[in-house]
């Protein structure tokens, strides 16, 4: 179910201001890939490469290749919407529709595709709130506003929303900046019962959960502010933290920068 | 007076009590009255400027002596406040009380139910049936025309528009909200003219559509612009593809402001007169349809019972009558439009 991705030579753009050069890299399936590294360096930019919302950006445009086990992302005749219905996304800030109920919130995706029978919707939901460590905590209130559950809350119910369309890689854009340690435990628990079943990059800018959550680990710098973010090196989680093969990830991760 | 005493800490400072402004307020409007009364100036409105100015200039002087200059701007700009909001208000409830007292003498159910018909202007009689119907059928062509045009023009702009195409329809959009009613309605003439058609209730139609389109654009685009762009990369991201993610999830997000907007432009545009005397040229008896033949319309009816009554008090009170019943329709529009907008609005109870 989980698939590879493979990246080569990509670069990304806004505008004409190259972002990020020439990034090549491997991630494994059913693993946990950490991104890390100073604010601005394309971490985000990265991430949001490899399921197509970086060309969602105005003047966004992308050169290179991401193959998802054997097709390229970006190859001609590609649907950028059948993209991200393989690799789904959670967001820094939780963003549940408004105007929607807890449940509507997690059937969105299917829903909104139009591809979904009625009767198992509520398994589909039941499933993905379990998934996402929820289900105890608003079963009683599916029907509820899901913008009324607490910060945490709201991002589970993000997670459970994004799984529910049952991804095969699913991308978290700094998924517990905005939460409390609490939180930020529950949702790291869940990462790790996830990586059985999907294949999760995280970009995060707390070392301790890089180190705590994923298996490898990646960490970009740029050179100064105006040059394009590289990939200076990705490794296994432990190896970056205990002996890294380049002088600025120690630098960065001990501290002497940044 | 207790509060007045200069109290020993330096955070504290001597502070006027709490009714000093009414006492103020109260003072400066009889200081006023007694000295137009004294130098025989008969203008109430004068009266009141006075009066408002001894009240911002008394605060700011009362204030500096016993407050403290810090103090005494920050109790000028209150004051100034109030006096703006009460000098917007004093003229707007004055033409309600005045539609309401003159408007409720023969504003009953036969008025409603009833037309001109053969009633002359200058007799007691009549009522403003067809009117009601003309304005509602006009308003309501119009409406229809307006706001899918105007919604997808506002979508284009806020979801789609890039470069040079959506410049130039933001501005026509501009240009077009500063046409002149009476314009709109000549091009429309100019259209019945070259096609060699007569007036009816939809030609009207066609010219409040045009008066209304820019409205229900500009609403309608700054509510779009409020919904976070988090939602449509949150939907976008599940593979829903745009034009859904703006049909079930943007759209409904902003659906309580834009319908806000569009009942705001209804109400603009139910009481034009100029296109309507043009176009639909105004009928005393009913006539229920809008594509043939002239049709009655409110504000139309209101204008020809001034203009035609040769000083008779029927058409005056039928007058206004008639406009107090055109307010109240539009109240009633902004009433539904805000009990929708609050239905509808993103819920965040618990």
């Amino acid at each position: 179910m989980a698939k590879r991705i493979d990246v080569s030579g990509l670069s990304a753009y806004y505008g004409s201001f190259r972002a990020i050069e020439d990034i090549s890299m491997t991630v494994e399936p059913r693993s946990v890939t950490a991104f890390i590294g100073p604010s601005g360096c394309g971490k985000s930019t990265f991430l949001r490469t490899l399921n197509r919302m970086h060309e969602v950006t105005p003047g966004g445009r992308v050169e290179g290749k991401v193959m998802l086990d054997d097709e390229n992302l970006y190859g001609a005749g590609v649907d950028p919407v059948s993209v991200r219905r393989e690799v789904g996304m959670v967001f820094q800030r939780p963003n549940p529709f408004p105007t929607m109920s807890v449940y509507d919130n997690v059937a969105a995706g299917l829903k909104l595709n139009g591809s979904y029978k009625k009767s198992q919707l509520d398994d589909i939901v039941e499933k993905s709130l379990k998934g996402a460590n929820l289900w105890n905590e608003v079963k009683d209130r599916l029907n509820k506003p899901g913008s009324g559950l607490s910060g945490g809350q709201q991002q589970r119910l993000c997670i459970a929303r994004a799984i529910a369309v049952e991804p095969k890689v699913l991308l978290m854009d700094e998924p517990c900046s905005a939460l409390d340690p609490i939180s930020t435990l529950a949702i790291e628990d869940l990462i790790g019962e996830l990586k059985e079943r999907f294949t999760i990059v995280i970009v995060t800018h707390n070392m301790q959960q890089a180190a705590r959550v994923s298996d490898r680990t990646a960490f970009f710098n740029l050179a100064a502010v105006g040059q394009p973010g590289k990939l200076i090196e990705i490794d296994d989680t432990e190896r970056i933290f205990s002996n890294p093969s380049v002088q600025a990830t120690e630098d960065y991760i001990s501290g002497r920068f940044g | 007076m207790s509060t007045l005493v200069q109290h020993p800490s330096s955070l504290q400072g001597a502070r006027l009590p709490k009714w000093s402004p009414w006492a103020i307020a109260v003072g400066s409007v009889a200081v006023s009255i007694g000295l137009c009364v004294a130098t025989g100036i008969e203008s109430k409105i004068q009266w009141g400027l006075i009066a408002a100015l001894l009240f911002v200039f008394g605060t700011y002087f009362i204030a500096a002596g016993v407050e403290g200059k810090r103090q005494a701007k920050d109790r000028i700009a209150t004051s100034m406040v109030w006096v703006a909001f009460i000098i917007a208000v004093v003229p707007l409830a004055s033409l309600v009380w005045e539609t309401v007292k003159r408007g409720s003498k023969v504003l009953d159910g036969y008025f409603l139910s009833h037309s001109m018909g053969v009633v002359s202007d200058t007799e007691p009689g009549g009522g403003i049936y067809a009117a009601i119907i003309g304005t509602l059928e006009q308003v309501g062509i119009a409406t229809l025309i307006a706001v899918p045009i105007g919604v997808l023009t506002a979508i284009y702009l806020v979801e789609y528009g890039r470069g040079h195409l959506a410049r130039a329809v933001t501005f026509f959009v501009d240009v077009m909200t500063g046409i002149p009613s009476i314009v709109a309605g000549l091009f429309i003439l100019s259209l019945l003219l070259i096609f060699d058609m007569s007036f009816s209730g939809f030609a009207g139609a066609l010219a409040l559509a045009i008066l209304m389109m820019p409205v229900v654009v500009r609403s309608t685009e700054e509510m779009l612009k409020l919904v976070p762009n988090e939602l449509r990369e949150a939907s976008l991201a599940l593979g829903v593809p745009k034009w859904r993610t703006i049909l079930k999830v943007v759209l409904p997000t902003a659906l309580g402001g834009i319908t806000t907007g569009v009942m705001l432009a209804v109400a603009r545009i139910a009481g034009e007169t100029a296109p309507v005397l043009l176009l639909v040229f105004g009928n005393p008896f009913i006539n229920n349809n809008p594509f043939e033949g002239a049709q009655a319309s409110l504000p139309l009816y209101i204008y020809q019972q001034y203009a035609n009554s040769a000083g008779s008090e029927a058409a005056y009170d039928r007058a206004w009558a008639a406009a107090l019943t055109l307010i109240a329709f539009v109240m009633i529009l902004n009433l539904a439009a805000r009990g929708i907008a609050r239905w509808k609005s993103p819920k965040t109870g618990r």
